[in-house]
């Protein structure tokens, strides 16, 4: 028969329009604006309304999520320690060129020091590959968690300097817990590793 | 691998011996295949597609080799009933790089000749359209020549020395601001060069005047541009459309509106910069580009870049719910194309959601995932992922494609707007170069993953997918074939998951690269995609090509629409599946 087909189809859109008032039976309140209930729209077995009222309810993000880089520092004492040396490798890796880096220069001697005076990152050429995290010898760039970086000017705006840069390692720690504590268990054991050498030694 | 090379020495072989005088093997270090004279080429393709039986003519392009003053033309052609690719190359003089045209025996060379003559500036003669395709008339030199260099142009290779250790940030615009770094050429003013459009679209054709049996009636075609601006062309794409009333009498693809010279960016870069890069190909499938690029450069690279076993079947993964978000996606935005506006394309856009939740929790981004590195991936697997892929490949997937067959496949709009329309023959398919679905949809059971394995490909369990009319209709349900082959696939890569390592080699982004060259191509969800690489041993690519599968699929679009309404051009473009930012490269 002609138009079955027709409204086989129009059966589905039905169905899908059903299942979303069921599942607000099923769920009560805690379907919407809720963590709980965004959750629940990314299973796999997610019914009815799919869609999130972004910004009033978010998608949680994958710990692996990735945006423009930043710097991390270690505070001791009330102190800022840079874990940036300076040595070039993301600036080298990165495949837009979007990393400047100026060395800094001990005043007396000129000698370079284990540190940047400047880094600045254009985030308008950044592309967010995640190169310069991912061969960072030092955990000291790190991609980062927050993509709301809308504003009204661009340009020079966009060009991200050292001061904007720097974030704290616990900022770090919060937004990527897992990888953190891998790289905090990874470096304990290399200090616990140098100590026996140190302690064979003498 | 070594058996491989031992058959395809064999034929090689056959073939020097049918041709011993000017053919012979290609000997350089790194390189394959076989050197042809110039003069001699279009008797011999002839007698590579009617006694040897290569019939497909899949990539055709340039190299420039500067330092030795030749160009060389780069043919692959493989046979549709399978087995390797046979590489035949051509060159000529620098000064005056002049190569017959093949159109003429492989018309799915048309549009891969006029980009080489446009990039490179390798003229071919009897061509019938002899234009260029991606740039603009009027653009100054050849962008692909080793002595050419970009408006925004800042160093020969990646990485630039003014970043580290004294770099001093600034935007390479307010160096080199907009409108005084372009050169053009002699006697032509951008201001006033009004494009003869008609002229230019139409060389091959004749007037517009229609051939009349009324000698006191005078009628002329109409022109009827379709885009660059109009939703059913997915992205920026033209298509000038010459009518007979309603009835299409002849077409031209315009394209190149979103091009960026990808290849000469490429260029630039490093090896491993480029991964990233090959996201932005088809944005809807970077896995599959990843995979693509990485498979080239670890045939390059040799056996010690291997990818461990867990590795290859995260690969398998990733690249099959690739192939599933993009028919998804290519369902749901073809009826779109149709009229159904977007309740079908939400439906797959929904299931594609809950891939991309996949994809950012593994690489870290839904679309530009960047996850494959040479020798394995970049991670692993996080904790949950594995269930969740589980989860859907056994239960979500297979109910929901259902869902979508039975909402749209049987619709009777559908299935009267689209069978009978948009015929490509099967011999038509394979002339025209057509690859992946179109070319499966016209009775070509042809799929490189069966074809001609990669990865670990052999192992699983799955059939090819194929359809035998031909039309808009069949290439409309070979993507829910597909789909459910990809599933069979998934169901048994996921059992098989073995533990292990995950790269072959440290992480590392500079390599030893060998001097030579090397294809590697992947069943894309589009066709076959392919990367025609060029080391020179340094840390930068000498030459980096892209086989884009839905450009070449739009050299037998013209084919498909000829005799048909304008209306159903739509639903015949949609069917094809393109996107704009790999056809545009």
């Amino acid at each position: 028969m002609k138009g079955q087909g027709i409204l086989k189809g129009l059966g589905v859109t039905l169905k899908h329009l059903i299942d979303t008032y069921l599942e607000d039976i099923k769920a009560g309140k805690d379907r919407y604006y809720t963590e709980e209930g965004v959750r629940q729209r990314m299973t796999s077995d997610t019914k009815g309304i799919f869609t999130v009222n972004y910004p009033e309810e978010r998608l949680p993000l994958a710990e692996a999520f990735r945006f423009v880089p930043f710097l991390v520092y270690d505070e001791e004492d009330g102190e800022q320690i840079v874990r940036c040396t300076a040595c070039g490798i993301c600036s080298k890796v990165c495949p837009s060129q979007c990393i400047w880096i100026t060395r800094a220069e001990d005043p007396e001697t000129g000698k370079p020091l284990k540190t940047p005076a400047e880094f600045a990152i254009d985030i308008d050429l950044c592309m967010n590959c995640g190169y310069c995290a991912e061969y960072c010898p030092f955990d000291a760039i790190k991609m980062d968690h927050d993509f709301e970086l809308a504003g009204y000017e661009r340009m020079e705006a966009n060009i991200h300097l050292k001061d904007r840069l720097l974030k704290p390692a616990s900022y770090y720690a919060e937004i990527r817990p897992l990888n953190y504590a891998l790289e905090q268990k990874a470096k304990a054991e290399l200090a616990e590793r140098k100590a026996a050498r140190r302690a064979k030694v003498d | 691998m070594s058996e491989q090379t031992a058959v395809i020495n064999k034929i090689n072989q056959s073939i020097i011996n049918r041709f011993p005088d000017w053919v012979r093997e290609d000997e350089r270090e790194g390189y394959e295949g076989l050197l042809v004279e110039a003069a001699h080429l279009i008797p011999f393709m002839e007698v590579l597609r009617d006694e040897f039986g290569y019939d497909s003519l899949t990539s055709v392009t340039g190299v420039d080799y500067l330092p030795e003053e030749k160009m060389e033309v780069v043919y692959h052609l493989y046979k549709s009933t399978g087995g390797s690719i046979l590489v035949v190359k051509v060159q000529v003089p620098r000064s005056s790089p002049v190569i017959p045209s093949l159109v003429g025996l492989y018309p799915g060379a048309a549009f891969q000749e006029r980009e080489a003559w446009d990039l490179l500036g390798i003229r071919f003669e009897g061509h019938p359209n002899l234009k260029r395709i991606l740039m603009w008339e009027g653009f100054e030199g050849h962008p692909l020549r080793k002595d050419w260099v970009e408006a925004f142009f800042e160093g020969e290779f990646k990485p630039y020395e003014d970043r580290w250790p004294e770099g001093k940030v600034s935007k390479i615009e307010t160096d080199k601001p907009l409108g005084k770094n372009i050169n053009y050429p002699e006697g032509f003013n951008p201001e006033t060069w009004i494009p003869d459009a008609k002229e230019l679209l139409f060389q091959g054709t004749v007037s517009l005047k229609t051939e009349d049996d009324d000698p006191g009636l005078e009628t002329e075609h109409l022109v009827v541009n379709l885009g660059p601006q109009h939703p059913s062309t997915h992205g920026v794409f033209r298509m000038v459309a010459k009518l007979e009333g309603e009835t299409v009498v002849d077409l031209e693809p315009v394209m190149g509106y979103l091009h960026r010279n990808h290849e000469k960016i490429g260029e630039r870069n490093t090896f491993s910069m480029n991964m990233p890069y090959t996201d932005r190909l088809d944005y809807f499938c970077s896995m599959s580009n990843n995979f693509g690029y990485a498979l080239s450069v670890e045939k390059l690279l040799g056996e010690k870049y291997q990818p461990p076993e867990r590795a290859q079947y995260i690969r398998v993964i990733m690249a099959e719910l690739t192939r599933i978000l993009n028919h998804f996606m290519a369902i749901g935005f073809f009826l779109n194309d149709l009229g159904a506006y977007f309740t079908p394309a939400l439906y797959a856009i929904k299931e594609r959601e809950l891939i991309l939740d996949i994809f950012e929790a593994v690489s870290g981004s839904r679309m530009m995932c960047n996850y494959f590195r040479f020798g394995g991936v970049v991670r692993d697997l996080p904790e949950g992922i594995e269930e969740h892929i589980r989860k859907m490949v056994y239960e979500r997937l297979p109910r929901q494609i259902d869902e979508m067959d039975r909402y749209l496949v049987d619709n009777e709009i559908v299935v009267s707007r689209c069978q009978g329309v948009g015929v490509l023959t099967p011999e038509q398919a394979i002339a025209y170069s057509a690859a992946g679905p179109v070319l499966r949809a016209s009775g070509v059971p042809y799929d490189i993953r069966r074809a001609d394995p990669y990865g670990i490909y052999d192992r699983f369990d799955f059939d090819v997918a194929v359809r035998y009319h031909g039309d808009v209709y069949d290439r409309f349900l070979i993507k829910y074939d597909e789909v459910r082959q990809s599933i069979r696939i998934l169901q048994q890569a996921i059992d098989g998951l073995p533990g292990g390592e995950i790269l072959a080699n440290k992480p590392a982004y500079k390599f030893r690269m060998p001097k030579g060259e090397s294809y590697g191509r992947v069943e894309g969800p589009k066709g076959e995609l392919g990367f025609y690489i060029v080391s020179d041993g340094t840390n930068n690519p000498w030459r980096y090509h892209v086989r884009a599968p839905s450009f070449i699929n739009l050299t037998g679009l013209r084919e498909m629409s000829l005799g048909e309404k304008i209306a159903d051009l739509v639903a015949i473009l949609g069917s094809i599946d393109i996107v704009l930012g790999e056809v545009d490269r």
